[in-house]
């Protein structure tokens, strides 16, 4: 009796709560949102103006400066304060310098949801194509980078050699710029007859395992020495104390740095895709917006890119609150 | 059982059946020097102690006087550089390999991803017992414990004495004669600790284990001891070794009585002549 009675109101405040809590997190998310949008605007205005100023005058306005040489070495912002009519134009040309939001919004969609609406998700037109060749090789490159991570924080831990012979070396590899040798791994893999996804999957695994190599060592090295000393005075073994202490207590380490490994995959397999004269895949879409000054094209596969790694990420988010609940270790 | 011969030995050190003294831990001439960066520190020099079966031993003394140095060595977790210890009349190594103790440590250390009853088993599982005696052993040492009930609870859920409970049912999980504690309530408060000093003393009527306990809380040695050891430090040392005049049956009040002041009094008396010896 006295339970639903009180539950009741508490329930209800509960719920209200929630509500605010939810309204208190979504606002300040659309107030940054609408303020980059509205920048951006902006900035497309003196961005795009001397293109504008110059379609204009084709089309036989009259322009202040009328010389296009003066224009030429006038200020951007300048230009607007003295042709303000044709700001509006700066927001809809075919190839911009800075595409406006609504132009990358409309390529996102027309290479996103119109090619599905018309049944043609995996054309080669089609965003999803190329994300979809861009998230296997990241996928693939990101299970090897975890394996081969986990694998080398194990021996490190374990081994006092490790510790010092492979440590050096696994810092010293990600001071190479990937720019750098991610060619020659394409490269060199060709000539020995490795090619498609797995070259691209070793630049994403080589800079993947760094992250979670660094994150588990520090996980699996976290016990502290009353833990390590309580499975000794039960004589428990090196593999029991792994098995049992290290590993478990890992795991809030171990997804930390797959997230951070997941992110650097995407990279990985991006880059591995522009310097191949690959045809296919986020990175190739962004080489050829670049040869063909297709800037809204560059912008619409960046922002596939963040989406992408933004889901990636979540994902590994999701396992992560799923697994530490069932393990009892979330709050 | 608790009620017959032990207690009479009890009451009477020295005098009793002689069957009853058994020594469990014996250290002649014990030496143990640390090699630090600073240079060697004497951590324990020259100490001579019997521990009796079914004794209760409380090591009191300022820091780094040596008191869980000591129970370290009796567990194998440290080397003695010089001297002679025995547990169970073997070397401490072999006593660990045959589960002669089990250690409680000045945290519960309970693992977060284990609940209760889990955490429980854990050295079950590293000693290989069987899952059904597992679960008999639980169900036991939590009774011991008083929490019954709490098994399928996380670390978290418990409070801190409870925690710290768990941990000792953790540490009689698998039947050792011994129960080494470092300081087991030190981070907990006053009222608590009164009621755990309580249950302790229960279950140790009910046991008839073999305990050390390290501690900077003369009330709590005096409360809880048959022997109290009280040592100095730099380097560490006995500088006295109480045997308890206090009936067996202890109710908190005793700390009251005249008998219980005049043994806080001593130990006092030796803490401040091992301090004064440092200066």
């Amino acid at each position: 009796m006295t339970d639903a009675v009180l539950s009741t109101p508490a329930g209800a405040s509960g719920v209200g709560a929630a509500l605010r809590g939810v309204a208190g997190a979504v606002v300040p998310v659309l107030v940054v949102v609408a303020a980059i949008v509205a920048l951006w605007y902006v900035a497309c205005v003196p961005m795009n103006i001397k293109e504008a100023l110059t379609q204009a005058e084709r089309a036989g306005a009259v322009i202040n400066p009328p010389s296009a040489i003066e224009r030429r070495d006038a200020s951007a912002i300048g230009l607007v304060v003295r042709n303000p009519s044709h700001a509006s134009a700066t927001l809809n040309q075919e190839r911009p310098r800075l595409p406006a939001p609504h132009q990358v919004g409309a390529e996102l969609w027309k290479t996103t949801g119109g090619m599905v609406l018309r049944g043609r998700a995996f054309s080669k037109r089609s965003l999803i194509y190329h994300a979809w060749v861009t998230l296997s090789a990241t996928v693939f490159g990101f299970v090897i980078g975890t394996v081969a991570g986990v694998g080398l924080a194990v021996g490190i831990v374990h081994s006092r050699v490790m510790n010092m012979a492979v440590m050096p070396w696994a810092i010293a590899s990600q001071t190479i710029p990937i720019l750098a040798i991610a060619p020659m791994i394409i490269v060199v893999l060709n000539s020995v007859g490795v090619t498609g996804l797995l070259p691209k999957a070793l630049i994403s695994a080589y800079l993947s395992f760094f992250p979670v190599t660094v994150g588990m060592v520090k996980g699996l090295r976290s016990p502290d020495s009353m833990q390590l000393d309580l499975l000794r005075t039960y004589s428990a073994s090196r593999s029991e104390t792994f098995w049992k202490l290290r590993l478990p207590a890992s795991m809030p380490y171990f997804f930390t740095s797959m997230k951070i490994g997941m992110a650097a995959a995407l990279v990985g397999a991006i880059v591995g895709e522009m310097p191949t004269g690959a045809v296919a895949g986020l990175g190739a879409r962004l080489l050829a917006g670049s040869y063909y000054g297709q800037t809204v094209q560059i912008w619409a596969a960046l922002f596939a890119a963040a989406l992408l790694a933004a889901v990636l990420v979540g994902a590994i988010g999701a396992v992560q609150r799923a697994t530490l609940r069932r393990m009892g270790m979330a709050q | 059982m608790i009620g017959t011969s032990m207690p009479t030995e009890r009451t009477a050190p020295g005098a009793g059946v002689a069957e009853a003294d058994q020594p469990v831990i014996e250290a002649r001439k014990l030496d143990l020097t640390f090699q630090t960066n600073d240079g060697p520190v004497q951590a324990l020099r020259d100490v001579n102690l019997t521990i009796n079966k079914g004794d209760f031993v409380s090591f009191i003394g300022p820091s780094g006087c040596g008191k869980t140095t000591f129970l370290r060595v009796v567990a194998a977790l440290e080397q003695p550089t010089g001297g002679e210890i025995t547990v169970n009349g073997m070397t401490p190594d072999e006593a660990r390999r045959s589960r002669a103790y089990g250690y409680v440590f000045q945290a519960a250390g309970l693992y977060p991803w284990r609940t209760i009853a889990k955490n429980i088993k854990l050295p079950l599982e590293i000693m290989g017992y069987s899952k059904t005696s597992q679960e008999e052993h639980v169900a036991r040492v939590l009774k011991l414990v008083d929490l019954e009930g709490f098994g399928g609870k996380f670390p978290w859920q418990l409070s801190g004495g409870m925690q710290q409970r768990a941990s000792i049912a953790r540490a009689l999980a698998f039947d050792a004669e011994i129960l080494l504690m470092d300081e087991p309530f030190g981070a907990l408060d006053e009222i608590v600790r009164d009621h755990l000093n309580e249950q302790l003393l229960e279950l140790w009527a009910r046991t008839e284990k073999t305990i050390g306990f390290v501690t900077h809380s003369i009330p709590e040695a005096v409360y809880l001891s048959t022997k109290i050891v009280v040592m100095s430090p730099r380097p560490g040392r006995i500088t006295d070794v109480i045997e308890s005049t206090l009936p067996r049956e202890r109710p908190l009040e005793i700390r009251d009585t005249p008998e219980f002041l005049a043994i806080a009094h001593r130990v006092r008396e030796g803490l401040r002549a091992g301090h004064a010896y440092d200066e």
